[in-house]
């Protein structure tokens, strides 16, 4: 019997996983190019160095736990892991810290629940939340200085920053992230003095911007492509937006939505990390209440809290509400009534 | 209740019936504490006596306390050990005591000191009792050094650092540096990293247990076949 158990996310329609996941490599590759335009090569390193690192853990594991490592390996869910750590790591950080990500994502996070399908949180995140957690301060200062790829270090030389623990000085190459910066400049000053700092350039955030609206558009092909629905990342960007109105609608106070949309990792949560198929809400409307959630609480966090920013966090927090969400939103099956919330059926 | 023998009692203790592997009870402390070896060490003998001491007594007793007012005369006889080690502790260990904190005063609530006096030590005669509390004492303890070993290591990049605090001024130098300018871990520090290490733990026994088992299954001699015949060829027949 040369069976295979498989377990979601069983793809409807006629992709397989691993096109899926094909499809969401692909559209992260804007994102990417950004990246590496504006911030020089440490993005493109990390990811490069976390896909294989993910790939080799996943390959280790599944042959310490007796499966078929060439079929799991096939559907690319190791690959889509590694990737989005790479993109969500600061680029300039030294090479130890995608090792623990990537070893908690994939073994921790992933494999030791059960493999695609079993595991309750997002991967990517939870290898995220444990770096940031522990090597606050690493991963709070290294991300690149928007210079564009000329002025940023080289590649041997980022290679050599990563890897060999060269030192750079600070806020020459590396700098907080603008969230990071608004946040702590505006209890001291007025909107417009913050705005004057060489980061924010001209428009929103320097680099930063056209990371996000590329990414966005990555977001947008899969849209159009019904791999991801649009019920995540609207009601969580609308989550965002509403909250951002309602309370920080002053920019001398706090950061206003420009800066919430399109500074920090916000267009690649809502389209790539929240919608993950194993770790969200399954029915249309669980979607809805739970890109809301991530929302609202990515606003929380980022304004009174003490990180800078808060998708990693957001998503693990609604993660851990999925269940429950689920439960109380479970659709009506044809030619049943209205199961009352929550309550099982007649003959549950 | 059928009485266990000594080996039974020793090896439900430290392994097969082990206070925090199997029983999983005393997280409170289990958790919070065990970041460095030397607090894992600290806490484990203060359990560990309190632990001795109660089963000594409750077995003591066993026969002249009834069976509808047992808990709170425990409770009373485990608060007043907790209170003998508090003060020791203060006396000989007081840094360590500080450090220690809250967590001394708890060990009262730590549901496996209650958990044997009800389940062994007030049904069994005294010896076996004290046996079982020193057991299962260093059953516990075992875990908190290893645990507390793995987050010191992980989490710091050092082992056995300030030991002074426990063993007296012979001890400064105990400190074994594994990697010089570790950028320490300070997820294995904080209480979730203790999650995640007992879990390795847990599973690392049961990983053993299984694989013990499969081994004796395969030791095991196949049964004989009917028609085999078995016949005796030494001693005598009674």
């Amino acid at each position: 019997m040369a069976f295979v158990k498989l377990s979601s996310p069983h793809a409807q329609g006629a992709r397989r996983t691993s096109q899926v996941m094909q499809w969401v490599i692909l559209a992260t590759l804007p994102g990417l190019l950004a990246q590496t335009l504006f911030f020089g090569w440490g993005n493109l390193i990390n990811v490069v160095f976390c896909v294989a690192l993910a790939v080799a853990a996943e390959a280790l594991i599944l042959k310490l736990r007796g499966k078929p490592v060439g079929f799991y390996l096939n559907d690319y869910s190791a690959v889509v892991t590694g990737l989005l750590l790479g993109l969500a790591l600061p680029p300039l950080a030294p090479w130890w810290i995608p090792v623990v990500a990537v070893f908690t994502a994939v073994v921790l996070a992933k494999q030791l629940y059960g493999g695609l399908g079993s595991n309750p949180f997002n991967p990517a995140m939870v290898g995220y939340a444990l770096v940031l957690i522990s090597f606050p301060v690493a991963m709070t200062t290294n991300w690149a200085a928007p210079e564009g790829l000329t002025a940023a270090p080289g590649f041997l030389e980022t290679l050599s920053i990563i890897f060999a623990g060269q030192q750079v000085a600070p806020d020459t190459f590396t700098m907080a992230t603008p969230l990071d910066v608004y946040k702590h400049e505006i209890s001291a000053s007025l909107a417009s003095d913050v705005r004057q700092l060489p980061m924010f350039g001209d428009w929103v955030a320097r680099g930063w911007e056209w990371v996000n609206l590329a990414f966005l558009a990555g977001g947008l092909l899969l849209l159009w492509l019904k791999i991801i629905t649009w019920h995540i990342p609207v009601s969580m960007l609308g989550a965002l937006a509403f909250m951002s109105l309602l309370f920080g609608w002053n920019p001398d106070l706090y950061t206003p939505l420009s800066l919430h949309l399109l500074a920090g990792a916000t267009m690649l949560g809502a389209f790539f990390i929240a919608t993950d198929p194993v770790s969200a809400a399954t029915s249309r409307i669980g979607k809805l209440w739970y890109g809301a959630g991530i929302g609202v609480l990515i606003y929380l966090i980022r304004t009174w809290g003490s990180y800078p920013d808060a998708v990693a966090f957001a998503v693990l927090l609604m993660n851990f509400a999925v269940p429950f969400i689920d439960y109380y939103t479970q659709p009506r099956t044809y030619g049943h009534s209205k199961a009352r919330r929550g309550a099982p059926g007649k003959n549950g | 209740m059928a009485t266990k023998t000594t080996r039974e009692i020793i090896k439900d203790g430290l392994w097969s019936n082990n206070p925090a592997l199997v029983q999983v009870l005393g997280l409170c402390p289990l958790l919070a504490v065990t970041g460095t070896v030397v607090n894992a060490i600290g806490l484990g003998l203060a359990t560990l006596m309190v632990l001795m001491g109660s089963n000594l007594a409750v077995s003591l007793i066993r026969n002249y306390v009834s069976e509808s007012v047992r808990l709170p005369a425990f409770v009373m006889i485990i608060a007043s050990f907790v209170t003998c080690t508090e003060l020791l502790m203060q006396a000989f260990t007081y840094e360590l005591y500080q450090i220690l904190g809250i967590f001394i005063p708890l060990i009262v609530t730590n549901c496996a000191i209650l958990g044997r006096a009800d389940a062994f030590a007030s049904r069994n005669p005294v010896l076996p009792s004290l046996l079982d509390g020193i057991m299962m004492g260093l059953g516990f303890m075992a875990v908190l050094i290893a645990l507390g070993a793995m987050r010191e290591i992980i989490g710091q990049g050092t082992l056995f650092s300030d030991m002074h605090l426990l063993f007296g001024p012979m001890a400064t130098d105990w400190q074994i540096t594994l990697a010089e300018n570790y950028a320490d871990m300070l997820f294995m520090i904080l209480p979730p990293g203790a999650f995640v290490g007992l879990g390795l733990l847990i599973a690392l026994k049961n990983g053993i247990d299984n694989h013990l088992k499969e081994r004796q299954a395969a030791r095991a001699p196949t049964p004989a076949t009917s028609g085999s015949k078995r016949v005796r060829v030494t001693g005598s027949v009674s």
